[in-house]
């Protein structure tokens, strides 16, 4: 999967790293100054986090779909649940619903403790 | 409030017009932005990003007392793919602020606001750190007399 990850330009561009799991992969995305929104806190920028945790449900749908192309993403809403300090980030991916034509999937990302998630998302994805 | 938010000056995002409840954001184009290497299409966390930022500077421009800002939640939807090698550009409005709660709508696009490629809404909660905002901080006087 690191080879798809390395394939999306701007994977590479936020760091993001994947390692595999038992039932499926996490996404890892290493703390850097480039990707601070908020510098007084100091917090993760809100967009990065909605990125990478678009970036999951994309990976995990590649895995999971063996498809050889990006699936297009229809609409991505992500709640805010607490601000992302400076640590590493990491989110899962699960998806609800495989059908033929559109995937919805969901995923949650935290830092410390996978119980204290920072945000949660939700996508639906043109396979 | 834009050159204090590192990462929008990583990519290099401009203030193109503010105004009452609302703010027009450009993300220049460029490689690193790339969702998909086949259609050379900027990916949609990008897009995300273009649009949180937006709507945060709209959200601050909607206010008269400038206060803490945190995003609630932000759904973006993707209305078609964006055209490589373009700027983006958001616009996004902050059409109603109560006094914990801050709503906005929005659109990205390359061409012009006739044309855009994703729309949003989103939710940003008001005052939610004590000790005032990191602008606020740097710039003790922001808010309290008429800009």
């Amino acid at each position: 999967m690191i080879d798809v990850l390395n394939a999306i330009p701007y994977a590479r561009f936020l760091g993001v790293g994947v390692e595999r799991i038992a039932g499926g992969l996490e996404c890892v995305l290493p703390f850097r100054e480039a990707i601070v929104g908020n510098p007084m806190l100091p917090a993760v920028h809100g967009g990065v986090i909605g990125a990478f945790l678009e970036l999951t449900a994309i990976m995990r749908l590649i895995d999971e779909s063996g498809t050889d192309h990006v699936p297009k993403p229809i609409n991505f809403a992500i709640d805010y649940l607490r601000s992302a300090g400076p640590t590493t980030t990491r989110a899962r991916a699960d998806i609800f619903k495989l059908g033929r034509r559109i995937a919805v999937v969901h995923v949650l990302a935290w830092q410390d403790d996978p119980a204290r998630p920072v945000a949660s998302g939700n996508g639906k994805f043109l396979l | 409030m834009m050159s204090h938010t590192p990462h929008a000056r990583h990519l290099g995002m401009r203030v193109v017009e503010t105004g009452p409840g609302f703010a027009v954001i450009t993300l220049p184009y460029r490689a690193e932005l790339i969702g998909d290497p086949v259609r050379k299409v900027v990916f949609g966390g990008a897009i995300t990003t273009l649009l949180d930022q937006a709507s945060g500077l709209a959200v601050a421009c909607a206010l008269d007392i400038l206060r803490a800002i945190a995003t609630v939640d932000l759904r973006v939807d993707y209305l078609r793919a964006a055209a490589p090698d373009l700027d983006l550009t958001a616009r996004v409005e902050c059409y109603k602020v109560t006094r914990n709660v801050a709503f906005v709508r929005g659109i990205a696009y390359e061409h012009g606001p006739d044309d855009p490629f994703a729309s949003c809404l989103g939710t940003f909660m008001l005052g939610a750190h004590p000790g005032g905002t990191a602008f606020q901080r740097l710039v003790p006087d922001a808010g309290k007399e008429p800009a």
